[in-house]
């Protein structure tokens, strides 16, 4: 397995005066799922079309399987994408639309209709070799866009935002197919999107941008638990902030001053020195204890509840605290509404639970 | 209400006959045996159709018109779509001034621009005839014929021709694929009005023909004599009968599938 599959080196674009891409170096190994997540206008889909040749890099070079692909247009790219419309050409139907690309790889017509078969039978769309772009379904349109792309048998597929114009349902039995298909033909993706749980779900790394740069570039799971700054904590998932300064340094432990809570020993998980004082810390909504009564964790705070969503597995309450100057948000499987008299509560902390980021 | 909608309808009416009525008198005119276009009628004749068979001066100006005409719509048409895709496809600086720059004939009054057409062709030494008129039609037409393609390709999704450079089709191969065979509504649409407004056009020819008239300006000078005004006049019924025909096919080709394309895909927004 190769894992300098693709180099991303030092890569910018700029349109005009703004910097889409803004110098930008990572890796992307061989066969894995690799998701660019962010907002939108973060640059992930300029990047994106980077690779896929529709766009040059102002500055830096793409390497693919080793070869310098950075200034090679799309069709000489053994890339494929599937695009965010599905872009199936109108005129001609399924079949002729999956074999438009074979035409130029010098394969016999034995070959072609055995691809095209293959191909169809992946997507699980045999039968509609007929049909126009008109006749099909959203789903349909993104299994003829991804047929289209594979039967290509390209080193990499790219795919921006594919899912984006599904239906919730429909979107989350995509992913389960996506997922399987990939490591099924173990072909190299590289997914844009800008649904965080839909990048965690399906990928192997994810690389989290905002402005033209990568934030983040880990494990999913990593992601969650172990954020590297405010940007990439509040963007996957939801979580607290809460006021901090660092203090003593202790081996792997940090010294750190909540906000009228006090002193506590905090795992250094990002190797912040003590006279750093850009941080914060930072406690995910379901990590803390909400209960009617007091508890001996390490932190417990009496509070009240502003307000509470209901969401079926479960609810989110609006706690307002002495102690802390902004609302925070408690989630939990075991209360409602119901179950506080006065809207009076308690919420507890473990100190293993918060983490520290970094407040660039 | 009911006042409303039939004060709005007598305006209606009113103005598709101020609009059609006199053209109609053309064809009736046309079957008139008698030389002056003035009721009660005479008598009823196809004479002046015949007549058409066998003129050689008609023919020899048809022949030349419709030359003219092909060459015009084919090379207006051509120029047109690469502009029209240019401004649809893509933002650049001056967009605004080249885009009225090629409107320009649209507005500049014929006759102006039939006579510095004139004095320019005759200041390089070359003689009048088919050639600058054709020149002359295709400056007149490419404006309509992009206004033509530009409703046509506003709208495409170009996402389509990137899929197609994807799929290892270049530039080219995907005019071919792709691009053209969505286009040709509007191509064709574009070519039969580019022909009908060449066909029709008098005031160029006027001062560019030289010895080869086209069918307006035989018709012009048919039209001094006054036993040849029912003659005209045939010519007449039939150029409108035949120019309604194409006009009528361009605007159902033009349209057609429109409807079905904007339903059917999304603007591509790119970050």
């Amino acid at each position: 397995m190769n894992s300098s599959f693709i180099q991303i080196n030092e890569i910018s674009k700029h349109f005009g005066s703004v910097r889409a891409v803004d110098n930008v170096s990572f890796q992307i190994h061989e066969g894995e799922f690799f998701s660019l997540l962010g907002p939108s206008g973060c640059g992930k889909t300029t990047l994106l079309r980077l690779l896929a040749g529709f766009e040059y890099p102002t500055t830096g070079n793409l390497l693919l399987d080793g070869i310098d692909i950075t200034s090679l247009p799309p069709d000489k790219r053994p890339t494929n994408m599937v695009f965010q419309n599905y872009a199936i050409f109108p005129h001609i139907n399924v079949e002729k639309n999956i074999q438009f690309g074979l035409r130029k790889l010098g394969l016999s017509k034995e070959q072609i209709e055995k691809r095209v078969k293959d191909v169809l039978s992946l997507v699980k769309l045999e039968g509609y070799e007929e049909r126009f772009s008109s006749q099909l379904s959203g789903g349909q349109r993104q299994r003829v866009a991804l047929a289209r792309a594979l039967v290509r048998q390209p080193k990499v597929l790219l795919l921006d935002e594919p899912l984006g114009a599904l239906d919730k349902k429909l979107r989350d039995e995509m992913q389960l197919e996506l997922r399987s298909l990939q490591k099924e033909i173990g072909i190299t993706f590289v997914f844009v999107t800008h649904d965080q749980q839909e990048a965690i779900s399906m990928s192997d790394r994810v690389a989290v941008m905002s402005e033209g740069k990568i934030q983040q570039l880990s494990a999913p799971n990593e992601l969650y638990k172990n954020p590297q700054n405010i940007f990439v904590s509040d963007f996957i998932g939801e979580t607290n902030f809460l006021k901090a300064s660092t203090k003593t340094q202790d081996g792997e432990y940090i010294n750190v001053s909540i906000e009228n809570l006090g002193e506590f020993k905090i795992k250094n998980n990002l190797n912040i020195s003590e006279n750093s004082f850009d941080v914060v810390c930072s406690i995910r909504p379901e990590a803390m204890k909400i209960d009617t009564v007091k508890s001996d964790w390490d932190i417990c705070l009496e509070g009240k509840i502003r307000q509470t969503s209901y969401l079926g597995e479960m609810t989110k309450f609006y706690v307002e605290t002495k102690e802390l100057e902004k609302i925070i948000t408690v989630s939990s499987q075991h209360f409602d509404n119901q179950s506080f008299k006065n809207n009076d509560c308690f919420i507890s902390i473990s100190l293993e639970d918060i983490s520290l980021l970094d407040k660039k | 209400m009911e006042q409303k909608n039939n004060t709005l309808l007598i305006y209606t009416l009113l103005y598709f006959a101020f609009l059609y009525v006199p053209v109609l008198f053309l064809p009736l005119f046309s079957f008139n045996d008698g030389n002056y276009m003035s009721f009660p009628l005479t008598g009823f004749t196809t004479e002046h159709y015949e007549e058409m068979w066998s003129k050689s001066n008609l023919h020899n100006a048809l022949w030349a018109s419709i030359k003219v005409g092909v060459v015009a719509s084919i090379v207006s048409t051509t120029i047109a779509l690469f502009a029209a895709k240019a401004f649809a496809r893509y933002k650049f600086r001056g967009q605004n001034i080249s885009y009225g720059a090629i409107m320009m004939p649209f507005l500049i009054p014929e006759i102006i621009l039939a006579v510095s057409l004139l004095i320019i062709w005759l200041a390089l030494g070359f003689k009048l005839g088919l050639v600058p008129v054709t020149l002359g039609h295709i400056l007149f037409c490419t404006p309509f014929a992009m206004l033509i393609l530009i409703a046509r390709i506003e709208g495409f999704d170009f996402s389509l021709e990137e899929a197609s450079r994807d799929l290892g089709e270049n530039a080219w191969g995907t005019f071919f694929r792709v691009s053209l065979p969505l286009y040709l509504p509007g191509i064709i649409a574009s070519l039969l009005l580019s022909f009908i407004i060449s066909f029709d056009e008098f005031v160029l020819a006027f001062f560019l023909t030289g010895s080869d008239a086209t069918l307006p300006m035989y018709m012009w000078a048919q039209m001094r004599f006054v036993q040849k005004l029912p003659h005209v006049l045939a010519l007449g019924a039939v150029i409108i009968v035949f120019t309604t025909l194409i006009v009528l096919l361009a605007f159902w080709l033009r349209n057609l599938g429109q409807g079905k394309k904007k339903a059917e895909f999304g603007i591509n927004i790119h970050e």
